[in-house]
Parts: C-alpha cells; sequence; structure tokens
C-alpha cells in the first residue's frame, strides 16, 4: 500500500515540476508576493496630502498648523486661499482633507471663545477619510489640551489613558502580515490540487488510475501528498519572511502555530480536491477554485472583520478554514497564545479537511455526470 | 465572414459548457451578493467591558453614553483583572476602566485617568474604537460641565463634513471596489484557457490549416468573451445601484467606456496567459496566482495607494484594476471628474494595447 501511494505522490511530483513555467508559477509569486503584499497592505495613513485654507492672521492657527506639518501622517501639499479651490483639491484627490481656520479663529481662541476649525474630507475611501478624521481629532486635542493648561489653567474634569494591548503602536502591518500568510499558502495549495483530477479526466488517465489495484483512499492519500508536502514549504517560508524581514515579533507557541498550518492545510487541500474530483473540465475546475478562493478570502476576517458581518454571513463564515486560521496566526504572533486557547480553532478546521476529503475520495468513482 | 465563423464556433463551445456563463452572469452575482451585505468596515454593536470600581453620579452619567451608543455593546466586569481575561479570550475588544477614586478626583483636583485598553491585534478597528470611545468622553465632558451649570470649554472644535459619502457607509466605496475585482477575475477565467485548451486538443492545428489570418484568431477569441464580461459588468453595476443603494453620480457613457476599457485589459491578460502557459493546466495556476490577489491587495480597493512605500506604488502600476477603482469609485460617489477619468482611461487603453500587441506576438501560428 505504502508503495503504491509513494509511487502515486512521485508522479503528481512529477506532474506539477516537470514543467519549467509550472514550477515558476508555484515559487516566484508567492516569494514576490509576500514581499510587495507586506509592504502595500496598512491601513496606517503614511504622508497623506492635505490642504490648508487659512484665514486667520494669528498664530494659533500657525501653531496647528506646525503639528499637521510635522507628523509623519499628513503631507501639506497646497495652500489655498479661496473656498473654490476646497473642490478642485479634494476632487482630483490630490488632498484627503482641507483644513479650514476661519477669519477669527486666533481671535475666538484668545478670548476663550470655541474656535471652530472646519475639515472636508474625501468620503470616496470613506475609510481612510475615518482614519484621517482620527488623526485630526487626536492631533487638535493635544493642542487643546495644552492650550487649556497654559492658557487658561484648567483641565478637563477627567481625561483617557489609552494603552493597546499587543500592538503597542497600532501598526497595522502587524495585523495583516501574519494573515498574508494564510492568504499565500491557500492559494498555493488550491494551486497544486484544484486542478489536479480534473486534469486526468480531461486526458483520460485518470479511468486508468481507476482500474489499477489502487483504492481510492490511496489514491486520495497521493494526491493529498504533494500539496501538503509544498504548502508545508511554502508556509515555513512566508512565516521565515514575516518574523526576519518584516519584523513581526512571534510570541506563541510554534507547534501551536504548525498544528494550525497542517489543519488548514488538510481542509484547504480537501476542499480543493473535492472541486476537482467533481469538475469534467479544467476550465470547471478553474471556476470552482475561484468560487472557492474569493469569498474564503474575502469573508475569513483578512481586511474587514467578522464581526461587522450581518448575522447570517458570519454564520457562513463558520465553513470557512481560513477564518480559523486567521485567528490562529494572529493569536500566536501577536498575543502569544498557545494551544488551550486555539482548540476551537483546530476543530472545526479538521472535520472540514476530513469530510471534504471524504466527499472527494467518493466522488473519484462516481461522476456527477 | 471567417472571423464571423470563428465567433460562431465560440459562441457555441460557450454555450455547451456551461461553466463560461456562470463564470459571467452567475458568478458576479454571488459575488457581490455575498460581499456586498458581508463586507464592511463600520464597527457597530461592538462588546466593550466597563469596570466601575466604585459607583457615583459621574460615573453612571458618564457610563450610560456607552448604553445610548449604537456603536457598544457594555459588558460589566466587577474586577479589571476579569476584565482583561475576557479581553485575552477575544469576548470584549476593549476596557474602560475607572478606579475606586475616580469620584472624589473628578470633584476637588480633576484630571482624573479614565484607563482605556484595547486589543491592538486589529489595529484598524481598534483606532476606530478608540475613535468612538473618544467620542462618548468628549459627550459627557459637555454633559458634565452643563449639569455643574458651567460652560464646556474646549479650545478648537472640529467641525467635519465627509464629502461625497456622508454617512460613511463603507459600503459606497467597498462594492464599487468589487467590482472592479471581480470582473479582473471574470475576464481572466474565461479566457485564460481558451487558446491553451485548443492547443491541448489538437484542433489549433486544424485551424492552421486553414486561410485564417493570426488577427482573426484573436478577434474570434476576444469578441464573445468581451461580450460575456459585458454583460455581466451591467448586471454587476445594476446590483450595486439598485440592491445595494450605492449612489451613481457620474453618466453612463463614460461608465460605458471605461468599462469596455477595462474588460479589454482583463480579457487580454487572460489570453496572454493562455499564449504562454501552453497548457490548460498551466494558465489555470497561472491565473489562480496573478489574477486575484494582485487586485484585490494593490488596487486600492481596501488599502489606500497613497499611503504605500513609494516603490510600492510604482507597482500598482502594473494593475490595470488600480485604474478602473479609482475610476468606479470616482463615477459612483463623487460624479464625472473629467482629469481622473481621462488620467484612468489612457492608463486602461495604454495597457489594453500593450497587452494585444504582447499577444499577436507571442501567438505562434506554426507547429514547433
Amino acid at each position: 500500500m505504502f508503495k503504491r501511494i509513494l509511487a502515486l505522490t512521485i508522479k503528481e511530483f512529477i506532474a506539477i515540476l516537470k514543467n519549467r513555467k509550472s514550477r515558476m508559477v508555484l515559487i516566484l509569486p508567492p516569494v514576490a508576493q509576500i514581499i510587495v503584499f507586506g509592504y502595500a497592505a496598512t491601513f496606517d495613513l503614511n504622508h497623506v496630502g492635505l490642504g490648508i485654507y487659512n484665514e486667520d492672521p494669528g498664530i494659533a492657527s500657525r501653531d496647528i498648523i506646525a503639528r499637521f506639518d510635522g507628523s509623519r501622517t499628513f503631507r501639506i501639499v497646497e495652500y489655498i486661499s479661496d473656498d473654490t479651490q476646497i473642490a478642485p483639491l479634494i476632487n482630483l484627490q490630490k488632498a484627503i482633507a482641507v483644513l479650514h481656520f476661519h477669519r477669527n479663529f486666533s481671535k475666538d481662541l484668545n478670548s476663550g471663545r470655541p474656535a471652530d476649525l472646519q475639515v472636508i474630507l474625501d468620503g470616496r475611501n470613506s475609510n481612510t477619510a475615518l482614519i484621517a478624521l482620527n488623526y485630526i481629532q487626536t492631533i487638535v486635542s493635544d493642542f487643546n489640551r495644552k492650550w487649556a493648561l497654559e492658557k487658561q489653567g484648567v483641565a478637563t474634569p477627567a481625561r483617557l489613558k489609552v494603552r493597546s494591548w499587543f500592538n503597542r503602536m497600532l501598526d497595522s502591518h502587524w495585523f495583516i502580515i501574519p494573515g498574508i500568510v494564510a492568504l499565500l499558502t491557500i492559494v498555493v495549495t488550491l494551486e497544486v490540487t484544484a486542478l489536479s483530477v480534473a486534469k486526468e479526466r480531461e486526458a483520460g488517465t485518470f479511468d486508468q488510475l481507476l482500474v489499477t489495484p489502487m483504492t481510492p483512499f490511496e489514491i486520495l492519500v497521493g494526491k493529498s501528498l504533494p500539496g501538503l508536502i509544498i504548502g508545508t514549504l511554502e508556509g515555513t517560508f512566508i512565516i521565515l519572511v514575516t518574523v526576519f524581514w518584516f519584523d513581526i515579533p512571534l510570541r506563541g507557541n510554534l507547534l501551536a502555530l504548525y498544528i494550525g498550518l497542517f489543519t488548514f492545510l488538510l481542509s484547504a487541500i480537501g476542499i480543493g480536491l473535492m472541486i476537482s474530483s467533481i469538475s469534467v473540465t479544467q476550465q470547471q475546475g478553474l471556476m470552482g477554485a475561484f468560487m472557492f478562493l474569493v469569498p474564503a478570502v474575502v469573508l475569513s476576517g483578512f481586511a474587514t472583520p467578522i464581526a461587522n458581518m450581518p448575522p447570517l454571513v458570519q454564520k457562513l463564515t463558520l465553513l470557512n478554514p481560513m477564518r480559523y486560521f486567521l485567528i490562529i496566526v494572529r493569536s500566536v504572533f501577536l498575543q502569544g497564545a498557545s494551544f488551550g486557547l486555539l482548540w476551537t480553532q483546530y476543530v472545526p478546521m479538521t472535520l472540514i479537511g476530513v469530510i471534504s476529503l471524504a466527499i472527494a475520495g467518493s466522488l473519484f468513482r462516481k461522476r456527477l455526470y | 465572414m471567417r472571423l464571423r465563423g470563428l465567433i460562431r464556433k465560440e459562441a457555441f463551445q460557450i454555450v455547451r459548457d456551461p461553466s463560461a456563463i456562470g463564470i459571467a452572469f452567475l458568478l458576479p452575482v454571488i459575488l457581490l451578493l455575498i460581499f456586498g451585505y458581508g463586507v464592511s468596515l463600520d464597527a457597530e454593536h461592538v462588546p466593550v467591558g466597563l469596570v466601575i470600581e466604585k459607583q457615583g453620579p459621574a460615573i453612571s452619567q458618564f457610563v450610560s453614553g456607552f448604553y445610548h451608543s449604537e456603536y457598544f455593546e457594555p459588558i460589566i466586569y466587577p474586577s479589571i483583572q476579569k476584565a482583561e481575561r475576557a479581553l485575552m479570550d477575544r469576548e470584549v475588544v476593549g476596557i474602560v476602566w475607572t478606579r475606586s477614586n475616580f469620584e472624589r478626583t473628578v470633584l476637588s483636583t480633576s484630571d482624573a485617568p479614565i484607563g482605556v485598553i484595547v486589543n491592538g491585534v486589529d489595529a484598524n478597528q481598534a483606532r476606530i474604537i478608540e475613535g468612538y470611545i473618544m467620542g462618548v468622553w468628549m459627550n459627557w465632558l459637555g454633559q458634565y460641565a452643563r449639569s455643574k451649570g458651567m460652560e464646556l470649554n474646549i479650545p478648537v472644535v472640529i467641525k467635519h463634513r465627509i464629502w461625497f459619502n456622508s454617512a460613511v457607509r463603507s459600503r459606497n466605496f467597498l462594492v464599487p471596489g468589487l467590482i472592479a475585482v471581480i470582473m479582473t477575475l471574470i475576464g481572466g477565467m474565461l479566457t485564460s484557457m481558451v487558446v491553451a485548451r485548443e492547443w491541448e486538443r489538437g484542433t489549433m492545428e486544424a485551424l492552421l490549416v486553414t486561410p485564417v489570418r493570426k488577427r482573426e484568431i484573436i478577434l474570434g477569441k476576444t469578441i464573445p468573451y468581451f461580450l460575456l464580461g459585458m454583460g455581466g459588468m451591467a448586471i454587476s453595476v445594476a446590483m450595486a445601484i439598485w440592491i445595494f443603494h450605492v449612489p451613481f453620480r457620474g453618466s453612463f457613457w463614460a461608465l460605458s467606456l471605461s468599462s469596455a476599457l477595462f474588460m479589454l485589459t482583463a480579457i487580454g491578460l487572460g489570453l496572454i496567459i493562455s499564449v504562454t502557459a501552453g497548457s490548460q493546466f498551466v494558465a489555470g495556476q497561472i491565473a489562480i496566482v496573478i489574477t486575484f490577489l494582485p487586485a484585490f491587495m494593490l488596487s486600492g480597493f481596501v488599502f489606500d495607494i497613497g499611503s504605500m512605500p513609494l516603490a510600492i506604488q510604482a507597482i500598482t502600476h502594473i494593475v490595470a484594476a488600480r485604474y478602473f477603482v479609482s475610476i468606479l469609485q470616482t463615477l459612483f460617489l463623487a460624479g464625472d471628474v473629467w482629469p481622473i477619468f481621462t488620467v484612468n482611461c489612457l492608463w486602461l487603453a495604454g495597457m489594453a494595447l500593450f497587452f494585444f500587441i504582447v499577444i499577436k506576438r507571442r501567438f505562434q501560428k506554426r507547429l514547433q
């Protein structure tokens, strides 16, 4: 039995690796993508454009502008002097926000009246707009605090002392890059498995395989092993890049992470083979792969939180293996989690894996049409 | 005439294998439905832990702000240790903590600290939640001052207006972005296998002995899938407007022109994969790797391109979806902003032209 499985595994590896283009597709894109996406994927704003419309002759507005000029978040792109110049600045996406200090800004401030600061934001990407507004609020409230203490000698009755756990600087790279481990692993696994049965079906070699003494179980194992081995190797590579290139802290137990990777690969391979054995042509296999991959990524909590989804969609995500693995990578990397917190994630992934592999195996002999 | 024959043959093939029609019409509907409802960056009913070491009038006034806000789902914990445990277990995403001497400090010296701990694993959400907590606090400051008969003195008050999306619905920008991502996939899926398939089955050799020219074969492969893709595009736009109620402020001819250009780049990319790969298997692999993830990560659909490092910003220029996301978000939310429209359309047209030149170059009308 082991000899037969070994023989099939070797044949699968040859099928995947003999073609130079196929080899390159397996190796080059994940390497390039972890680097490019690692830098690209951030929700933090960096030197985004800011327009200043200052009608105030006083000194206070200049103090505030200096604070914006000195921040890493904003880059002042233009000083304007007219109402009509606001629209082009925002519409053409030169500035994400325009700060408008009106004529009496300093005067109001000095005489103790609240001084209005008008902020106009580009809401085309409303998330970016909200984040920018948050940064602006923080800068202004720092100014307020200093002003109140210096000029009025009073402080507010209470103040917030904010700390954030696990990611003190709230660097969103720390959130996204461990997620890319899951993202690239699932893509590579599907690449290896989703077309592998369909290809043989189309060529007719799968029928030949079925008349050999191999049992469906043996075929299943032989078809799964390449995905498991390639997935583990590439997953390891991406984890190494995450730790040593991007300096994301790996605080938890490495074994806990690898058990997660193993169960995740199992479920992804199961689904990949299931898609492949349902499909009659490779074109259908490709469509099936995307039909699974795209929702799996978008509804995994990778970029947008699951908690924000409507209850029905949240229930749907329980079927998504990537959802569980993302929790595992992020908890192990940032929270330093160990097995105790994670078994609720291992179990569903294992279940998904076992069930989908069983379905794939039973579809080997029966065709849908 | 010959071209018409090729198109007819391709059309028969499309009709007979249901997967192509499924890709063009069913896929956008299903994906948009799932994503349009599922994808949102607006946090609501966030579970937040409250630890109140000693009750008092100022505190209950402060805490009631959390109960009245639609953003929060407050849970009371008896001690900070229990609350921290809950934060570890992801039961709450933030903790607000007032100590036993809070009330006294507020009354006497003021400047009493309110401890806030947020789970920073999801940094973006953490920052948004911080902003919400700040809002509750600011509200309370005003209330507190009024209840004491004082005027609240905030030196600088921010009055903000968010243009184009004043209700800050993240769906309004995510849905147009999703259309661009989905259309990238559909273009790639439809065409990435069509040339490789003919070589594999040997029908390409049969085609080569006919007087058909290279240009005609390429056009014959482009036109049917282009029409299919545009059909899918029309369905997606209709869904965005009528199901997801994303406002559409631009003009339809601008939308049609830019969609056509974008569809040409998406199909062009699929055909490049198809003529380069040699076999359907490799073509499928390439399509999985290079269509979805770049469009998802580098198009500006969720991650703001302006905040990426300059080298990465330069790389995003080879992702066609980037231009289309920009066009769609502008057309939907801001209207016809001609400079943005023209620049992005020129890029798309340039890319489409480049792709088809590459296809013509790489397409061999000869046997090895």
